[in-house]
This record gives C-alpha cells, sequence and structure tokens, in this order.
C-alpha cells in the first residue's frame, strides 16, 4: 500500500467532483440560485480542498480555499451571483482540472495561473461583496490574468507550431494533442498553414513526435515563438473551451500503456448480465439432470465443459463488481490523523491487503461498520501517549487494518494495540443492564456482550463515539451483508475486532436438503456436521424443549417440519440431525435427508413479495422449481419466539425423549 | 353492439377490463395491470402465510408469489388442474400471480357504464372496488387490483417497503 494507491482515488474522486461542479454551475441560474445546487458547488470544492490539503496539493489546497470562500459568500447572499461571476468559476473549475492533471502527472501546476485566478477571486468576492454586480471590471482580469501567466512564468518557452496542409478535422484533433502537452494559448490559419502558439516544457522534437500520429512530420514545422502575442484576449476561451477533452484523453492515455484501465458502467448493466449468468447456470444444472437419464459418455463431456464455461463466465462477470479494499481503506489515513489529532493521541495506521477484491454492494456496506470500529479504537481502545508510556508501551499507538481472502471468504480486522476489553467491566455493565451473565462464561462470550443494544462501555460519551450508534448497529450490518463479527482482546495488550464476510451475495454455497416433500436450501457456512440422532441422545427441558446429545454438548433441537408447517415427525431415528452454527451458537436442525450439496443463485423475495421468518432468500432449482433459502440465525430466533404457535411444536418427539428417559431412569434404578 | 353506440364510447372515457371468473361470480381488472396469462405450474409453498397465499414460482428467473382469490373470497372450490390460469398483475415494480377459475375476456366500459360501488359490502372492503359493469352473464365487480394486492390485509407487501 502506497501513496500512489491512496492519491489515484482521490484523483479519480477529485474528477467527479469537478464533474459535478461544472453539471451545477451550468444549471445555475445567477439570478435565482438553488440553494441546494450552490452548496453542493460548495462541498465538492471543500472535498476538493480536504483532500488536496491530506495529499499536500498546496497550490490545489490554495486555489480550492479560495473559490470555496467565494462560493461560501454566494452561499450566504453576500455575493450577488452574475453571469459573469458563473463564467469565472467554471473556469476556476477547468483551472483546478488542470492542477490536478498535473499533479496526476507527478508535475507541479502552474503556480502563475492558480495566482491569477485567486486574485481573481478574491477581487470578486470584495467587489461582489457591496452586493454590486460590477460585469465590467470583472471581464478585464480574464486577458490581464493569461498575460500575467505568461509573463511570471519563465520557466515554460512559448513555441509556434505551424501545421502544414491539415484538413479542418484533423486540426481539432491536433489542437486537442497539442493542449495536453502544454497550453494552447492562440491559434489561427487555414488549411495551408495553421499557427498554434503554446507554451509548454515539452522538447520540440517530443511534440512533433506525438503529432506525427496524425499527420506526417513534414506537415510540422516547430520554432521558437518570441513576439508578443496578437491578442490574448481570445487565447482564454481556447483554454476554456479545451481543458475538458483534453483531460479525458490524458486519463485515458495515461492508462494506456499497460495499466489497467477502467470503465464505468450502470450497476444495472452489470446486474442484469449477472442474472443472465445465473440464468445459464440453472439451464445448465437442468441439461444436466436431463442427461442423467441418458446414457451418452459424449454428451456428458459436453456438459461438463458446458460446466466448466459457465462456472468460469460467471466468476469473469463476478469479478466485474468486484471493488478492492483500497477504496474503503483509503478514507482512513485521514480520518484517524484528524481523530488521533482531536484526541491528543498518537496513532499510526498500517494497512495491508487492500487489494482484496469484494462485491461492490458489500464494500459499499462495510464502509459505515469499519469507520465505526475505526473510530471505537481510537476512542477507546488507544490508550493516551502518557498512559502508554506508563505500562511501557511505545507512545505511538498502532491501529492495523487488513483484509485477505480465505476459503472463499474475505477477512477484515481492526486491531490495534490499546487497552483492550476488560471482562469485569463488561460484566458489570451487563449486569446493570440487566443482561443475564455468569462470571464463568467464555470470554468470547464476554466479548460479544459489546454488541447488545444500548451497551457502551465509554466512561464518557465523546463526540468521536459513544453517540447512539453502537456497536449491535455494526454487528447488524454486518449480518445483513451475510457475514459475522468476532472479537479477540487482552486487556492492556490490544483487541481484535474480525469480520467474515461472504466474497458476493449473488451466489451461495449451500446444501440442499428434503423435509417431506419440499426441497430448503442451507448456506453451506452454517453447517458443522450432519448426524444421526438416536432418541437415548434425546432430552427435555420444560416438558416442551428438546435437547440432543452431540458428544459433550447439549444442542437446541429444532425439527425444521415445525418451521415449515409440515407434518411433524414421529421417531427422531426418521431424520437426520445438522448441527448448525449461526451467531456463534449452535443447534440441532431435523430434517428428512440431505439431497447435495451446490451453488445456487440467491434470487430476492422482496421484489415481488416480501421478507418471509427464517427465510433469506429463494433460489432456483434444476428443474425450475423455486426452493427457499433459509436463514439459520433466524430459523433459531422464530423456533424460540412466539411467532411459531406452541401446537406447532413436536410433541411427538418429546413424548419420545420422555419415554427415552423414563426408560433410562428405570434401568438406572434396576 | 352497435356502431353508434362504440362512437360514444370513443367520445367519452373508456377502460378495458379483463374479465375473470371465480366460481360463478364475474370480476373485471384494469387490463393495464395484467401483464400475462399463464397455467398454474409449479408453486412453492411457504409456511406460516395465510391460506390464500399458495407460495411463490418462478416466472423466468424472477421469484413471484402466487396468490389465489378463490380462496380469498371464498367463492369456489379452489382446485389445482391443468386449466387452472393464473393472471400475472404488475403493480408499480411487483409482478404478484392471482389464481382464478377461468379468464373471460376483455371488455370496454365507459365511465357512465361503471355504478359505484354498493353501500355496504361486508367480504369485500368497498375501498378495493371500483364500481360494478354489466357483462354478459350478469354483474361484474370492477376491482381496483393495485389497492387489494397492496392492502396490509393481505400481508403480500411488507410495510417499510409499502411504504417507500
Amino acid at each position: 500500500m502506497n501513496l500512489d494507491d491512496f492519491s489515484s482515488s482521490f484523483f479519480e474522486e477529485a474528477e467527479e467532483l469537478l464533474q459535478d461542479m461544472e453539471r451545477y454551475l451550468l444549471a445555475l441560474d445567477p439570478a435565482a440560485p438553488d440553494a441546494e445546487e450552490l452548496n453542493a458547488i460548495f462541498r465538492a470544492a471543500h472535498s476538493i480542498k480536504g483532500g488536496a490539503g491530506a495529499f499536500g496539493f498546496t497550490v490545489l489546497q490554495h486555489t480550492t480555499h479560495v473559490l470555496e470562500n467565494l462560493l461560501d459568500q454566494a452561499r450566504h447572499h453576500t455575493l450577488a451571483l452574475t453571469s459573469a461571476i458563473v463564467d469565472v468559476l467554471l473556469e476556476a473549475r477547468d483551472v483546478l482540472q488542470d492542477q490536478l492533471e498535473a499533479y496526476r502527472a507527478g508535475a507541479a501546476p502552474d503556480e502563475a495561473v492558480a495566482n491569477a485566478l485567486c486574485a481573481k477571486l478574491e477581487q470578486m468576492g470584495a467587489t461582489g461583496g457591496s452586493a454590486r454586480p460590477a460585469p465590467a471590471p470583472e471581464h478585464k482580469p480574464a486577458p490581464s490574468a493569461a498575460n500575467a501567466a505568461m509573463a511570471d512564468n519563465g520557466g515554460d518557452p512559448l513555441l509556434k507550431v505551424s501545421l502544414l496542409k491539415v484538413s479542418d478535422q484533423d486540426r481539432k484533433l491536433l489542437l486537442d494533442e497539442l493542449g495536453l502537452l502544454g497550453k494552447v494559448l492562440s491559434h489561427s490559419g487555414d488549411d495551408q498553414r495553421f499557427e498554434v502558439v503554446l507554451q509548454t516544457n515539452t522538447e520540440p522534437d517530443d511534440i512533433s513526435a506525438v503529432l506525427c500520429f496524425i499527420i506526417e512530420p513534414e506537415q510540422v514545422q516547430i520554432e521558437a515563438h518570441t513576439a508578443p502575442l496578437p491578442d490574448a484576449a481570445p487565447a482564454r476561451p481556447v483554454a476554456a473551451a479545451t481543458p475538458k477533452a483534453g483531460a479525458k484523453q490524458t486519463a485515458a492515455a495515461g492508462k494506456g500503456g499497460g495499466d489497467n484501465g477502467t470503465i464505468r458502467v450502470p450497476v444495472g448493466k452489470v446486474d442484469s448480465i449477472i442474472n443472465l449468468v445465473g440464468e445459464l447456470v440453472i439451464v445448465q444444472s437442468m441439461l444436466e439432470q436431463a442427461v442423467h437419464r441418458f446414457d451418452g459418455s459424449a454428451l456428458n463431456t459436453a456438459l461438463s465443459l458446458l460446466r466448466r464455461n459457465s462456472r468460469e463466465l460467471q466468476e469473469a462477470v463476478m469479478s466485474v463488481r468486484m471493488v478492492q479494499m483500497d477504496y474503503v481503506f483509503s478514507r482512513f489515513p485521514r480520518l484517524v490523523r484528524d481523530l488521533a489529532g482531536k484526541l491528543g493521541k498518537e496513532v499510526e495506521l498500517v494497512t495491508e491487503g487492500g487489494a482484496t477484491e469484494l462485491d461492490k454492494s458489500l464494500i459499499e456496506g462495510i464502509i459505515d461498520p469499519l469507520t465505526h470500529l475505526v473510530r471505537n479504537s481510537l476512542d477507546h481502545g488507544i490508550e493516551h501517549p502518557d498512559k502508554r508510556f506508563s505500562l511501557g508501551k511505545s507512545r505511538e499507538g498502532h491501529l492495523f487494518l487488513s483484509a485477505r481472502q480465505q476459503s472463499g471468504k474475505v477477512v477484515i480486522e481492526v486491531s490495534d494495540d490499546g487497552g483492550g476489553l476488560r471482562r469485569q467491566k463488561l460484566l458489570d455493565k451487563a449486569r446493570s443492564k440487566g443482561i443475564a451473565v455468569s462470571d464463568d462464561m467464555s470470554d468470547q462470550e464476554v466479548w460479544q456482550l459489546i454488541f447488545a443494544p444500548g451497551f457502551s462501555t465509554a466512561e464518557q460519551v465523546s463526540d468521536v463515539s459513544g453517540r447512539g450508534v453502537g456497536m449491535d448497529v455494526v454487528k447488524r450490518n454486518i449480518q445483513t451483508l451475510g457475514g459475522h463479527v468476532d472479537i479477540e482482546s487482552q486487556e492492556d495488550v490490544g483487541t481484535t475486532v474480525r469480520i467474515v464476510l461472504p466474497l458476493t451475495l449473488a451466489i451461495l454455497d449451500a446444501m440442499t436438503l428434503r423435509v417431506a416433500d419440499e426441497i430448503f436450501v442451507l448456506p453451506l457456512v452454517a453447517v458443522q456436521e450432519l448426524l444421526r440422532p438416536t432418541a437415548k441422545d434425546l432430552f427435555t427441558m420444560a416438558g416442551e424443549d428438546l435437547f440432543l446429545r452431540v458428544r459433550d454438548d447439549y444442542l437446541p433441537v429444532l425439527p425444521l417440519h415445525d418451521l415449515m408447517g409440515l407434518p411433524q415427525v414421529e421417531r427422531i431415528e426418521d431424520c437426520v440431525g445438522i448441527v448448525v452454527e449461526a451467531d456463534g451458537r449452535r443447534y440441532v436442525l431435523l430434517i428428512d435427508e440431505p439431497v447435495g450439496q451446490q451453488q445456487v443463485v440467491v434470487k430476492s423475495l422482496e421484489n415481488n413479495y416480501r421478507k418471509l421468518p427464517g427465510i433469506s432468500a429463494a433460489t432456483i432449482l434444476g428443474d425450475g422449481r423455486v426452493a427457499l433459502i433459509l436463514d439459520a440465525e433466524e430459523l433459531r430466533r422464530v423456533y424460540h419466539s412466539r411467532e411459531l404457535g406452541r401446537q406447532q411444536r413436536n410433541s411427538a418427539l418429546v413424548r419420545q425423549a420422555q419415554r427415552m428417559q423414563q426408560e433410562q431412569m428405570q434401568e438406572l434404578v434396576e | 353492439m352497435n356502431q353508434a353506440k362504440q362512437m360514444t364510447k370513443q367520445a367519452t372515457q373508456v377502460r378495458q377490463f379483463l374479465m375473470f371468473s371465480l366460481g360463478n361470480e364475474d370480476y373485471g381488472i384494469d387490463i393495464l395491470k395484467v401483464q400475462e396469462i399463464r397455467g398454474y405450474g409449479q408453486v412453492t409453498r411457504i409456511a406460516n402465510t395465510p391460506d390464500f397465499i399458495k407460495g411463490v414460482t418462478n416466472l423466468r428467473g424472477a421469484i413471484v408469489p402466487i396468490l389465489d382469490l378463490r380462496i380469498k373470497f371464498a367463492v369456489s372450490e379452489a382446485t389445482y388442474t391443468e386449466h387452472t390460469v393464473v393472471i400475472i398483475v404488475n403493480i408499480g415494480a411487483r409482478q404478484v400471480g392471482i389464481v382464478v377459475d377461468s379468464v373471460l375476456g376483455v371488455t370496454s366500459l365507459a365511465q357512465e357504464e361503471i355504478a359505484p360501488p354498493p353501500e355496504f359490502s361486508t367480504a369485500l372492503p368497498l375501498e378495493y372496488l371500483i364500481g360494478l359493469g354489466n357483462a354478459e352473464r350478469g354483474m361484474l365487480v370492477l376491482v381496483d387490483i393495485e389497492k387489494l394486492l397492496t392492502s396490509e390485509e393481505l400481508a403480500l407487501v411488507d410495510k417499510a417497503a409499502s411504504a417507500s
């Protein structure tokens, strides 16, 4: 992870912000500016300023700062907008774009242009402050600014590029190209001879090399331009008109050379591709089932090819949606720096595995929880430098953010070397909140307490954390993404919060199972083991709840039959038990028989219908039938809540267990 | 139906309704809400839902709920044969399938041909009715299918989702 990665995301963001800014500026009605639009422009400038400051792009920061001031005045109606002001604002936007391009190319931006622009903006703010729109003085600075830029700029020489016998169309192209190499100050001429005055630090040879992609070398003449500009005034509009196209091309050209370029694709399009591929997978498995009835080895070979191809296609298409974790991580250095400063702490942030890819929807969903965890670590985890010192730790705290792929999952860790969680404090707090706890709970269970709603051990609420949005929200957010959270902590050594997420939400590794004549789908992650239960391991509690002994544990038993309103089980020996782990707790799900293991395409139930208790989504099986995907955690909740009527509980199994217990009791007595 | 009458129909506002039967009763719904008519295919039952919700089916890759209006209105024996018809209706962005006994056809009714809903109704709340029309076989109950299917009573839509 280096600074380049951070800055490239900044550039992309800034590029977008500038585009927004332009769009809003263009839509702005100076006579009656829309407050929302003004705010949006202001925010764009503000965001760029923030990023520029973080990366040390001082010229950009300064320019945006001046621009921001002017916009702020407009926002607060102390500056009456005129179309002339909007023009200058647009010009400022273009200058910002140029500066961004310069920084992106690793060059220094043109300070003279920036200074001239800032002077103009400041002057505008001053004269506009008197609420008197003065278009006349505002128009003047434009050419003088351009002149000043040239006069001040001793570094970049002026070149006269003459293009001979070049068609109108090519001239435009060439002009754009030249715009990328430097600043086009003026251009004039006709088909026979077209002269461009260019301010650039590029060598003439390089310029002609670039132009020769379009025209022949003989058609280009380059010489130093010494004569004063005939008229600087038209130069500005040209410069203002070209940068946009020019900037786009630089970006494209810069990335074309081996670097992986990006295209912007509407998510909707990608989603429809994913749906189609999902269909393909379904068709493939339909074919597969059909072929099972024949005996044709050729067919089988073809099918296995189809299977491989469609799987590959699926993965390729899924990868379109994949976004690198850097997208999330890149926003933390600044946050950590600011927050540490605010809290008077010294913190070093280390990120690792930023190249790990995650589905876009997951990436977006993970930002908030992760931000919360980082804030928590800074606020509650890492101690003040003095305290750290007295504990024999380095004054500087460390915060590690890491992401990695691990057996089809993405593991994201937020880890600090701070104070750690205090077991006793958590237990006391839980008791005072009326949460049932015992002193011999495992650490893991104690740490899970912080996810309880309204649970905050912060001694005082600061403006950093401890305000409302608690860890319970973090946990819930992560669970809706299909993931779970673990905590490891040791007092005075540190805390690690581990988030485990699926790679994608669209496809699920699952087990298909049968109950009565219905097929259900259970996510494979929840499945720990399958077992054949026997009555001697079955126990009852309060004559209603069933438990099964699995080795040394007694796990609650949930017959899926009851949950799905199917005929009750008479003998537990007729069932297969699945040991399911959900949310850190285990239970035994009784089913009739497992059917198989396959990847299923997750289909939303809510699109056309509604959320169903105990069901997370649906999928389409090989025969075209819909099967419901079980939500392992919710099933438990549903079973133990009042949502399921008492009469729906399996009484036959309870009787069987009681009979068995009685027999065992008698055996003991005898 | 003579030409003159059709002319006047053109002049006033004319609505087209898809007519279907539930038992011996005839109903009509706005044709613009109807997406397609198909047979009663494989429907996956859903536990803990009212009995008129038959489950969900696969409509070209989308999961679509199927409900049986015959059970909801308790008008006829709900039997499912190869002739059982499902009308897929569009409600906003949603698709819902409704099971009916048979589809009778399409009729055009001018505004003045639609009598206002009766002043009382015990089984079918008045708010779900557009009015009463006249069909060959007699009374045609015009149902506001959108209101009916998004009603809390049918619980087809999450409250949160329907609010948005």
